[in-house]
């Protein structure tokens, strides 16, 4: 009986606390995630008014003053749509620009999945002697910044006679990019060995095993190294600025910076090319970003 | 019999190997050792693409320590290593860790905040150059708006010129965000429950779970920020011309110097010994923190990547 009588008395005694503890770890949990919301939203904020400052500013029609007193984040009032077909084929060539850069970017990403997937498979699943040296040097050549060899580069490739034209700029891609084979490399190590004997015993050879196996099975590895060097190739000024001497050759980059370091070019054109510059990527970011994160979190780091 | 038959397998893998090492093998002798010759010999001559280059030594060496500009390069890429390199590494961590937590539209939140990164320098220098003009850019007319009478005036003070590169690049951190974050992920959630079991509070928990844990992905940010600092370019080339004059030459970095002594100048034997100049900085660089990050690096073991 008095067993009975104590038990709830002892229960009670500390059930009031604790409720009132949920209630205020619920308060608190509300208030951070709060508090965590209006973060999110203000960076969100920081990120996306000048994209649409800059959308605003190239919707002007040519008199109106694209800077005002109190700044315009968003489109309210103009709606020069000509102004983009003005930047890319009347007054401007940023049509041709862009597909100049298309030709750079598709060759780019052939030569980069051809040679760094046969490079990183070598690395990642063949034994062979020198194994050790020659991973030393790929990651050597990775960290040196490939800008220290600028100037000799440039010099072998006049003297290859190949000044004003992509090859420059495409070349190099096919005889692989230390980074990618360095990420391809992470990737296909991480593929059971299993699968290879087997496949040997199958009667594969290494090229089958390559081609058959290994290299379906890494395509979330090569779609990352697609989409860089897309973005890689895309975005380079300094590349296109030295090779590159002919206004019908140049970049979306190069006639960009053109375009700014010229001073009398509008704002408000300025602008339009700006965002028609940047269409393809941000397109492509948004298609393949799920993926592109989860192939950077699935390559990992680590040695 | 078995030992002769495996080597002639191993002999045969090896020569897949290196068949399929070829086209970087040729590419290394190519565009790299190659080119590494030609520019250590070039920067011991003197050489203006026209006749033969005439050897002189340590010549270009040494005029580099009397060479104001070269000086200048110097100054203006550590003050933005200085400035740029901690921020960035904070800045990048403070939002990976955000854009980690487990709420709800958190993948919206992520694609917005690394947008920047995907927008080419030339794009992202372009629209700074016009958000940031101090008597009509739009960020000062925010700063005064909000009773700033004087704000700084940017691109157009060398004072303010290279802080406002960090500025710009601030905006496009979410780049180095998607680096840590996939770092962030691949922690066991299991090492944070135990620690939640012992107790461990929000501030613990990062300091010895997540802090440990992705030490080699800081280390792998330092390196390539340090690096970086190196090959700033796009932006500075981009702001230095597009923005008002009067700056100077406070936005020298040190590629711009190096691009400004070869392609502009035509000096290529100089501008060979600025690039062997850029080498050893980064090897030296690159050395010291593998050297020292045995101290703070904490590598988990991991036998599936022991092979």
């Amino acid at each position: 009986m008095k067993t009975l009588e104590e038990k709830p008395t002892e229960e009670a005694t500390p059930r009031e606390p604790a409720r009132r503890g949920v209630t205020r770890y619920r308060a608190r949990r509300v208030s951070y995630k709060v508090a965590m919301y209006a973060i999110l939203f203000g960076l969100t904020a920081i990120i996306l008014l000048p994209v649409s400052w800059a959308l605003t500013a190239a919707l002007k029609p040519d008199l109106e003053p694209v800077f005002t007193p109190t700044p315009e984040w968003f489109p309210t009032e103009f709606r020069e749509w000509g102004n983009f077909r003005r930047v890319l084929t009347d007054v401007m060539p940023f049509l041709r620009y862009m597909v100049n850069t298309m030709i750079i970017v598709i060759a780019s990403i052939l030569g980069v999945l051809i040679s760094c997937s046969l490079v990183g498979f070598a690395f990642a699943r063949l034994r062979f002697r020198g194994s050790k040296v020659l991973f030393y040097v790929l990651i050597v050549t990775m960290l040196i910044p490939w800008q220290a060899l600028m100037v000799p580069q440039f010099l072998l490739f006049v003297e290859l006679g190949w000044y004003g034209t992509y090859l420059p700029l495409i070349v190099p891609s096919f005889t692989g990019v230390a980074f990618f084979i360095f990420l391809i490399r992470q990737y296909m190590r991480t593929i059971p060995r299993d699968l290879d004997d087997a496949a040997r015993v199958d009667g594969l050879n290494t090229w089958q095993i390559f081609w058959r196996i290994i290299l379906p099975l890494s395509t979330p590895v090569l779609t990352v190294c697609a989409v860089f060097t897309f973005l890689w190739r895309w975005n380079d000024l300094l590349g296109p600025l030295i090779y590159l001497d002919d206004d019908s050759k140049f970049t979306v980059a190069l006639g960009l910076a053109n375009l700014v370091t010229r001073a009398d070019t509008p704002w408000n054109l300025t602008m339009a090319a700006n965002l028609v510059t940047v269409i393809p990527t941000v397109l492509v970011y948004f298609f393949v970003q799920k993926k592109l994160i989860g192939g950077i979190a699935s390559v990992g780091l680590k040695g | 019999m078995g030992r002769r038959r495996k080597s002639l397998i191993a002999r045969k893998e090896q020569r897949a190997a290196y068949l399929f090492l070829s086209p970087w093998l040729i590419g290394l002798i190519a565009f790299w050792l190659l080119p590494i010759l030609g520019s250590l010999l070039l920067s011991f001559s003197e050489w203006n693409i026209i006749g033969d280059p005439e050897w002189v030594g340590f010549e270009n060496y040494r005029d580099m320590l009397d060479d104001r500009t070269f000086w200048v390069s110097i100054r203006v890429t550590l003050k933005y290593l200085i400035l740029s390199v901690p921020l960035y590494i904070a800045c990048g961590l403070l939002l990976s860790l955000l854009l980690n937590l487990k709420v709800r539209g958190i993948n919206v939140f992520r694609t917005m905040l690394f947008l920047p990164s995907v927008l080419s320098g030339v794009a992202v220098a372009v629209l700074w150059v016009a958000l940031l003009n101090p008597d009509v850019g739009a960020l000062n007319e925010v700063l005064r708006a909000i009773g700033i009478d004087d704000p700084p005036r940017w691109l157009d003070s060398p004072t303010w010129a290279v802080p406002s590169v960090v500025l710009v690049g601030l905006w496009g951190i979410g780049g180095g965000a998607i680096i840590y974050l996939a770092g962030l992920q691949n922690i066991s959630a299991q090492l944070y429950e135990a620690a939640l079991l012992d107790g461990a509070g929000a501030w613990q928990r990062f300091r010895y779970v997540t802090l440990p844990m992705i030490t080699p992905t800081l280390l792998f940010v330092l390196l390539t920020s340090l690096i970086e600092a190196f090959q700033v370019f796009d932006i500075a080339y981009v702001l230095s011309r597009g923005g008002t004059q009067g700056i100077g030459d406070s936005l020298q970095f040190y590629l711009i110097n190096l691009w400004n002594e070869a392609f502009v100048n035509g000096e290529y034997g100089y501008a060979s010994a600025l690039a062997w100049v850029l080498v050893l900085v980064a090897s030296a660089v690159i050395l010291v923190i593998f050297r020292t990050s045995g101290r703070w690096v904490y590598y988990e073991y991991d036998p599936e990547r022991e092979r």
